[in-house]
C-alpha cells in the first residue's frame, strides 16, 4: 500500500531535488514512502525491501529494532535502497525539518548508488528480484517443508561472507576441473608484434625463455589441481561442484546473489554515509533551512555525527574526509611538493599565501570537482588509504587503542599516524571478514574439501570455524578442512561428518 | 502495508521457545534469571541462535577511536566491552524477552505438568466501569463537546456552509457524540500461596538461594494457572512471624527450630483470611529438616492432618540439604502422612534437583 505523500512534503521533495540537481548531483528518480515507526522497523529488518524470503533471521532483527525503537534507544530516520527508481522511506512522526534533512540526505545516497563504480554491477531491479527470491523459496517450502528449507537457508547463510566482491570487475580463471592438457600444444607466450629486426629487443629471447619456464613450473605445480588456483568465491565453487539437488543449488545461488548485491554497501559504508551527510549539510545550510528550523536541524545533524569513545562513526569520518579533500584541493594542498613537505607549520599554512581573491569555493571549485571524482572511483579502503593525512588524524583526534591484558580493558595506545592508518585499513580490508580460499576440491585424493585461511595478523575464531565447517559439510557431503594459523601454529581443522577434530601441522598443506 | 514480518517474527519466537525448552534444566538452576523479572517479562539469555561464520577471533583486539584522551587512558565504562568500530554482529548470546506466562507454559510442557483444576468459583472477577469509549447516543450531560464540535465543523466545511467571517457552528443530531463506558473486569484472586521457611542457623546462603529459585518457579507455574494469586510469607525459627517478600529472602536468624510454630501461624492465616471452599490454598515449606524435638515433629504432623490438609489444595515440603542437622523431618512426614495424597515432599541437595522438585510438586495437577 503506497500512501501518497502529504502535499507539503511533496513540495519540499521537488525543491530539494532541484537544488541537488543544480549542485551537480546525478540520481535515479526517487520514490518516497511514509512509514510509521513500526513499519519502519519491519522494512529495516528486511534490509529495506518490501518482500524477502521467509526466514526467522528477519524476525529476530525486527524484534531487536522494534525494541530499540520502543525504548527510545535508537531511531531509524530514513532508509533508502539501491534500485532504479530509488525507494526511500520517511518516518511519519518526524518533524518537517527532519523530513527535509532526510530528503536531502537521500539524494546524496542516491547519487552515490548511481555513480560509484562499486555499485555499477548491482541489479537495479532488486525489489523485483527479491520478490522473485521470496516466491522461489516459498515454492520450495510448500514442496519440501519449512524445516528442511529453513535449515538449508541457515547453512547457506553461514557462507554468505565467502564471496569475492572484486570478481564482478574482472575475469577470474574458471574454477572447473582442468581439462587434460594437450601435451603437444606449446604454452601461449606473451609476444608483441614486431618487425623482424626489432624482434630481439621487443621480445627478448631471455624473457621468453623465463616465461616458458614459469609457465611450466606453474603447470607442474597445478597439474591435476582442482581448482587450478585458490578460489575466493567459496559459494560459487560449491555451487558449481558440490553434489546438490536442484532446489538446494537454487537456494544457494539466490543467497549468493543477495550477498553480492549487498557487498558494495559494506565496501563503501564510510564514503556512502559521508557523501550523503556532506550533501544534506550543504543543501540544508546553503538553501533550504529556515531560521526557526536551525536548532532542530543542528540537533539532528550533531546526533548523526556524534562519536562514542572507542568507535568510529562512519558518518563523521566520511563527511569530514570529504570536506578535508575539498578544502585541500581548493587550497592546492596536493601533489608531490605537498606530500614531501615535512614541516607541519608549512603544511598548515599551505595555499593561504597563494589563494587568489576570487577563489571559488563550493560549486565549480577544484575541490568540488575532486570529491565528485572521489565518489565515483573509490571504496572505503582506497578512500582512507589515499586521503587520510596526519593533519586529519590530528584534527579528528583519532587514536589507536588496544586490549590491555593487565586491566582487561581497552586502553588508548597513542596517536601515531602510521599505526592508526594501518589499523583503519585493516578494519576495512574485506570489511573485517577473514580471507578464506578453496585450495583443493580433491584433498588427499578423496574428494575432500580443503579451505585455507590467509592470515594477515589476526587468527580465526576456532569455535565459529568449526561450526561453519559443519555447515559446509552439509553442502559438500565429504569431509571438509580449513587450514589456519592459530597463535603462530599451523592447524588443520576438520569436520568429517561425525565429529570435529584438529591437528597441528608441521608444514602447510597448502601455501597461500 | 502488508508485510510477511509477523510470520518471520512468529517463527523466530518459536525457535527461541524451542531453545529455551531444550535448555530448561539449565535455566531452572540459573539464579540470575530470577532477579530479572520485570512486571510481566523476563529477559533470558539464549545462546546459539545466530548462524556461524568464519570470523576473526579474540586477538582481534585493537581499533581506532576518536576523542580526547592520552596514552593509557581506559575506554568506556567498567564491564563494557568495546569492539572495533563497524562490527556489530557476532554476539553469540541473544537476550530475548519472554512473558512469564509463556515461560510457565514452556515449563509445563517440558515437565509434562497437568493443568490445575481449581476449586471454588472459576472466575471470580470484580467489575468496574470506566468512561473510555464513545457512542452516538447518550444523555446530554455526557456529550463530548470537542468531538462533537469537530464533526460539526467538518460537516460545515464539507457542505461549504462555513463562513470564516461568521464562524458560528450549530450542532445537529448527527454531529453529537457522547462519552460512554466500558466494563473492565478485574480478576479477583482466589488462590494463595503460603511460603514458609526455616531461618534457623543451619540455613545458609546457598540453601536460601535454592529456596528462592524454587519459589520463583512455583510462583510462575501457579500464576499461569490462576488469574489472580496472592503470596504470603512466613519465616520461623523457634517462633514464627509473617514477613514481606524482601525480608523472606534476606532474613538471617540464629537459633533453634520449632516447625510447629510456623504451621500454627499458617493455620491462623488460613482460617482468618482464606476460609472455606472458595480459596485454593498452597502451602510450601522449606527447611533443612532439623527440628528441635521429636515431639514437635509429631505435633506438626497432627496439625497438618487435622487442621491444615482439609482446607488446602496441596502441602509441599521441600527439604534442602544442609551441612548441619539430622534432616530427619522428612522421614517423620513420610512415616505419619504417607497416605495423605495432598502431601508432596522433595529433597533438594543442589540446584540440579530443582527440576525434579518442581515436577514432583505439580505432577498431580492439584
Amino acid at each position: 500500500m503506497i500512501r501518497t505523500l502529504p502535499r507539503n512534503i511533496a513540495e519540499q521533495v521537488e525543491i530539494i531535488a532541484e537544488h541537488a540537481r543544480r549542485e551537480g548531483l546525478d540520481f535515479f528518480p526517487v520514490i518516497y514512502e511514509m512509514l510509521t515507526a513500526e513499519q519502519m522497523s519491519q522494512v529495516a529488518a528486511y534490509g529495506g525491501f518490501p518482500q524477502r524470503y521467509p526466514h526467522w533471521r528477519f524476525g529476530m532483527e525486527y524484534e531487536r529494532l522494534r525494541k530499540q525503537q520502543r525504548y527510545g534507544l535508537s531511531k531509524i530516520y530514513e532508509m533508502v535502497i539501491n534500485t532504479d527508481p530509488c525507494y526511500a522511506y520517511l518516518l511519519e512522526d518526524n518533524t518537517m525539518t527532519d523530513h527535509k534533512t532526510v530528503i536531502a540526505h537521500v539524494y546524496g545516497h542516491c547519487d552515490f548508488f548511481k555513480n560509484n563504480i562499486w555499485f555499477s554491477r548491482t541489479n537495479r531491479k532488486m525489489i523485483d528480484e527479491m520478490a522473485n527470491h521470496a516466491t522461489r523459496i516459498r515454492r520450495y517450502v510448500d514442496r519440501f517443508g519449512l524445516d528442511k528449507v529453513e535449515q538449508f537457508i541457515d547453512t547457506c547463510l553461514a557462507l554468505d561472507n565467502l564471496i569475492d566482491p572484486h570478481s564482478l570487475f574482472m575475469r577470474r580463471e574458471s574454477v572447473r576441473p582442468p581439462k587434460p592438457i594437450n601435451q603437444s600444444a606449446a604454452p601461449q607466450l606473451t609476444r608483441f608484434p614486431a618487425k623482424r629486426y626489432m624482434e630481439q629487443w621487443i621480445n627478448p629471447p631471455g624473457e621468453l625463455a623465463a616465461e616458458r619456464e614459469r609457465h611450466e613450473q606453474k603447470t607442474e605445480q597445478f597439474e591435476g589441481r582442482f581448482p587450478a588456483s585458490p578460489v575466493r568465491d567459496v559459494m560459487l565453487f560449491l555451487l558449481e561442484n558440490a553434489p546438490l539437488p536442484d532446489w538446494q543449488a537454487d537456494v544457494l545461488s539466490l543467497i549468493r546473489e543477495e550477498a553480492y548485491y549487498f557487498a558494495p554497501q559494506g565496501q563503501t559504508k564510510i564514503m556512502n554515509e559521508g557523501w550523503a551527510s556532506y550533501w544534506h549539510s550543504t543543501l540544508m545550510t546553503g538553501y533550504i533551512l529556515r531560521d526557526e528550523e536551525v536548532v532542530t536541524y543542528c540537533d539532528h545533524h550533531s546526533g548523526t555525527l556524534a562519536t562514542q569513545p572507542g568507535r568510529l562513526n562512519p558518518y563523521k569520518i566520511g563527511i569530514e574526509l570529504f570536506r578535508d579533500i575539498e578544502h585541500r584541493w581548493n587550497t592546492g594542498r596536493y601533489g608531490k611538493e605537498y606530500d614531501e613537505c615535512d614541516d607541519m607549520a608549512a603544511r598548515r599554512a599551505w595555499g593561504k599565501d597563494k589563494a587568489p581573491k576570487d577563489r571559488v569555493v563550493g560549486r565549480g571549485s577544484p575541490g568540488r570537482e575532486k570529491i565528485y571524482e572521489v565518489r565515483r572511483v573509490h571504496n572505503d579502503l582506497t578512500f582512507i588509504d589515499e586521503f587520510l593525512t596526519p593533519e586529519f588524524v590530528e584534527d579528528q583526534k583519532l587514536y589507536h587503542y588496544r586490549y590491555d591484558p593487565a586491566t582487561g580493558r581497552m586502553v588508548v595506545v597513542n596517536r601515531d599516524f602510521a599505526k592508526i592508518k594501518q589499523q583503519m585499513l585493516f578494519m576495512l580490508t574485506n570489511h573485517m571478514q577473514p580471507y578464506i580460499y578453496v585450495a583443493d576440491g580433491n584433498h588427499a585424493n578423496r574428494g575432500e574439501l580443503l579451505l585455507v585461511h590467509k592470515h594477515n595478523g589476526v587468527d580465526l575464531d576456532i569455535r565459529y570455524a568449526q561450526e561453519t565447517l559443519r555447515q559446509i559439510h552439509v553442502i559438500w557431503k565429504r569431509p571438509v578442512h580449513v587450514q589456519a594459523r592459530i597463535d603462530d601454529t599451523l592447524m588443520l581443522f576438520t569436520f568429517d561428518g561425525e565429529q570435529s577434530s584438529q591437528q597441528r601441522l608441521d608444514e602447510a598443506v597448502y601455501d597461500i | 502495508m502488508l508485510l510477511q514480518i509477523d510470520k518471520d517474527h512468529g517463527r523466530f519466537r518459536q525457535i527461541v521457545r524451542g531453545r529455551i525448552r531444550k535448555d530448561l534444566r539449565k535455566f531452572l538452576t540459573r539464579g540470575e534469571l530470577v532477579g530479572r523479572e520485570g512486571k510481566h517479562l523476563v529477559s533470558i539469555p539464549v545462546s546459539g541462535i545466530d548462524t556461524p561464520h568464519f570470523r576473526y577471533g579474540d586477538n582481534n583486539d585493537a581499533g581506532v577511536g576518536s576523542g580526547d584522551g592520552k596514552s593509557g587512558d581506559k575506554l568506556g565504562q567498567d564491564g563494557e566491552g568495546i569492539g572495533p568500530g563497524g562490527t556489530e554482529e557476532g554476539r553469540h548470546i541473544l537476550e530475548v524477552d519472554i512473558s512469564l506466562d509463556e515461560l510457565a507454559d514452556i515449563l509445563g510442557e517440558e515437565l509434562e505438568l497437568p493443568r490445575i483444576e481449581p476449586k471454588g468459583r472459576h472466575n471470580l472477577t470484580s467489575e468496574k466501569d470506566r468512561y473510555s469509549s464513545i457512542r452516538q447516543s447518550g444523555p446530554e450531560s455526557l456529550r463530548h463537546f470537542k468531538r462533537t464540535f469537530r464533526r460539526a465543523l467538518r460537516r460545515y466545511i464539507m457542505t461549504g456552509a462555513y463562513d470564516p467571517q461568521n464562524p458560528s457552528i450549530i450542532f445537529e443530531r448527527s454531529d453529537k457524540v457522547y462519552r460512554s463506558w466500558k466494563t473492565i473486569k478485574n480478576p479477583q484472586s482466589n488462590a494463595v500461596i503460603i511460603y514458609m521457611m526455616d531461618v534457623s542457623g543451619s540455613m545458609g546462603a546457598e540453601q536460601k538461594e535454592i529456596v528462592r529459585l524454587k519459589a520463583f518457579w512455583i510462583d510462575a507455574w501457579l500464576r499461569r494457572n490462576y488469574d489472580g494469586i496472592e503470596s504470603r510469607y512466613i519465616v520461623h525459627d523457634v517462633r514464627a512471624a509473617e514477613v514481606d517478600r524482601e525480608t523472606f529472602y534476606h532474613l538471617r536468624e540464629d537459633g533453634g527450630t520449632r516447625i510447629s510454630s510456623a504451621y500454627r501461624l499458617a493455620r491462623e492465616l488460613i482460617e482468618r483470611d482464606y476460609p472455606g471452599a472458595e480459596w485454593n490454598v498452597y502451602l510450601f515449606h522449606f527447611s533443612d529438616g532439623d527440628n528441635s524435638s521429636e515431639s514437635d515433629s509429631r505435633e506438626c504432623c497432627k496439625l497438618l492432618k487435622e487442621h491444615l490438609l482439609p482446607q488446602i489444595n496441596e502441602f509441599g515440603y521441600c527439604q534442602v540439604a544442609s551441612a548441619y542437622g539430622s534432616g530427619n523431618f522428612i522421614n517423620v512426614i513420610h512415616e505419619h502422612l504417607a497416605r495423605e495424597p495432598k502431601v508432596v515432599t522433595a529433597r533438594v541437595n543442589s540446584k540440579d534437583d530443582i527440576y525434579d522438585g518442581i515436577k514432583a510438586f505439580f505432577a498431580q495437577g492439584r
